[in-house]
């Protein structure tokens, strides 16, 4: 197993806030890791930490080999953040929403089929405008994305909220699909029975530390 | 592959992808121009007279221009904000410099079309005559002072996006900081068109004036659109 995040004591703090006090945490490739607590325990703090968004203030941290410190810049565009929001073009399609990303990139036409048929945003729906898609639609849109931005580790926050029963199964078999494809996946969910369900590890986050 | 033909690649991709948003909605054609061509009809109202009206088409048109581009910024960030893009390209670290060039190039376009169908009102409801010289004045007029428009629309467009207000906010940082390419625009558009015995020549130097503005907020909006962004 190779670790993918290696954060030890990290201090980060928003505003004059501390939202994270001194945390380790170790993620393995190819793990789907929940991050649970309660609100404000720091678990979106920590998702940011690691998407290189939000500066340590005290200890040490690699993403993927990349300081957490020092090089920001090229932990951004390796990883995939997903917050509550879908970060889609509500007038362009499904296709044209992912071929942007993949035109951010460089990616091939052939990889932005791949990810919509992996994504199940193909066919009829690849036509589609964003602002008609229901909410699981979109966050697979947003899911496609990721896999044509290559991201090598995604970072979802609530990624079940808003779903509706079938769509929360949908997702948890995509996140395992996508795991099986090579990407490792830490998520920061309220719904701990659902997702302790699809996590291969479980980390606790409170008081701005894990256990 | 190189920075600078990534920036290029991201460039085009953004400025393709703004263009794409506007050919989807049709927001510009719908509702911007009608709105725009409106504004001309009741300048015509207000000056109810041929000779004040040649006299002062030129300012009725940059003036027409500047209160449709406000319509059109704010469209052009509303759009990235919906749903979180433009924090999504923040978060993806995508170059914002790009980011920046790519929404200026694409609002470049739509204000020159803008302009394209103020200028043809104007000579329509005005009954404005121009010379072939005049012509190719008023075309390069349009052009450095869309360019200057474009960035400074940008700028500021994406300075105001993520604050409450933003839609009264926008006016008042945009309108003072565009005032000299309302002079300028102005001035070489009256010699474009002859207003008050105006020459060609003498709109020149006023270009070169716009094109020091657009030159100097492409490179400012270059270095200033990611920090401001972040922020």
């Amino acid at each position: 197993m190779e670790p993918v995040i290696e954060l030890k004591g990290v201090v980060a703090v928003l505003g004059s806030f501390p939202a994270l006090a001194g945390i380790d945490l170790t993620v393995q490739r190819g793990e789907i890791l929940l991050l649970q607590g309660p609100n404000g325990a720091g678990k979106t703090s920590l998702l940011r930490v690691c998407a290189g968004l939000l500066p340590i203030e005290r200890g040490e941290g690699r993403v993927l080999g990349i300081d957490v410190t020092s090089q920001r810049e090229l932990i951004r565009a390796r990883v995939g953040l997903l917050g509550h929001s879908n970060g889609l073009y509500l007038d362009l399609t499904v296709e044209q929403n992912i071929m942007f990303w993949a035109a951010t990139v460089g990616a091939s036409d052939a990889e932005v089929a791949s990810a919509m048929k992996r994504m199940n945003v193909d066919g009829r729906l690849a036509k589609v405008k964003a602002s008609q898609l229901s909410a699981g639609q979109r966050r697979r849109t947003a899911l496609a994305s990721l896999i044509v931005r290559r991201a090598e580790i995604w970072l979802l926050d609530e990624p079940h909220a808003g779903l509706d029963a079938s769509g929360r199964d949908e997702l948890d078999g995509l996140l395992r699909d996508a795991v099986a494809a090579g990407a490792t996946v830490v998520l920061a969910s309220h719904e701990s029975e659902r997702a302790n369900g699809l996590a291969t590890r479980v980390v606790t986050v409170d008081g701005g530390g894990a256990r | 592959m190189t920075n600078t033909s990534l920036r290029r690649r991201i460039t085009f991709a953004v400025a393709r992808k703004d263009l794409r948003i506007e050919w989807n909605s049709r927001v510009l054609v719908n509702q911007v121009a009608p709105f725009a061509a409106i504004v001309m009809v009741l300048f015509a109202f207000a000056l109810d007279n041929d000779g004040i009206l040649q006299r002062v088409a030129p300012g009725l048109v940059w003036l027409a221009t500047l209160f449709s581009m406000l319509v059109v910024i704010q469209r052009s960030f509303s759009v990235e904000s919906a749903d979180g893009a433009l924090d999504a390209l923040r978060v993806a670290g995508v170059d914002p410099t790009a980011i920046f060039l790519g929404k200026s190039i694409a609002l470049m376009v739509q204000l020159f079309a803008l302009e394209a169908l103020l200028v043809g009102t104007a000579f329509v409801l005005y009954n404005i005559t121009m010379s072939p010289a005049g012509l190719v004045e008023a075309f390069v007029t349009m052009l450095t002072a869309t360019a200057g428009l474009a960035c400074v629309g940008t700028l500021y467009g994406g300075l105001a996006a993520g604050v409450r207000g933003r839609e009264t906010l926008l006016p008042l940082l945009l309108l003072p900081v565009v005032a000299p390419v309302l002079i300028g625009a102005t001035r070489a558009m009256e010699a474009a068109f002859g207003s008050g015995g105006a020459q060609v020549s003498e709109g020149w130097p006023w270009i070169g004036l716009l094109t020091v503005f657009a030159v100097l907020f492409i490179a400012l909006g270059s270095v200033a659109f990611g920090p401001l962004v972040d922020e």
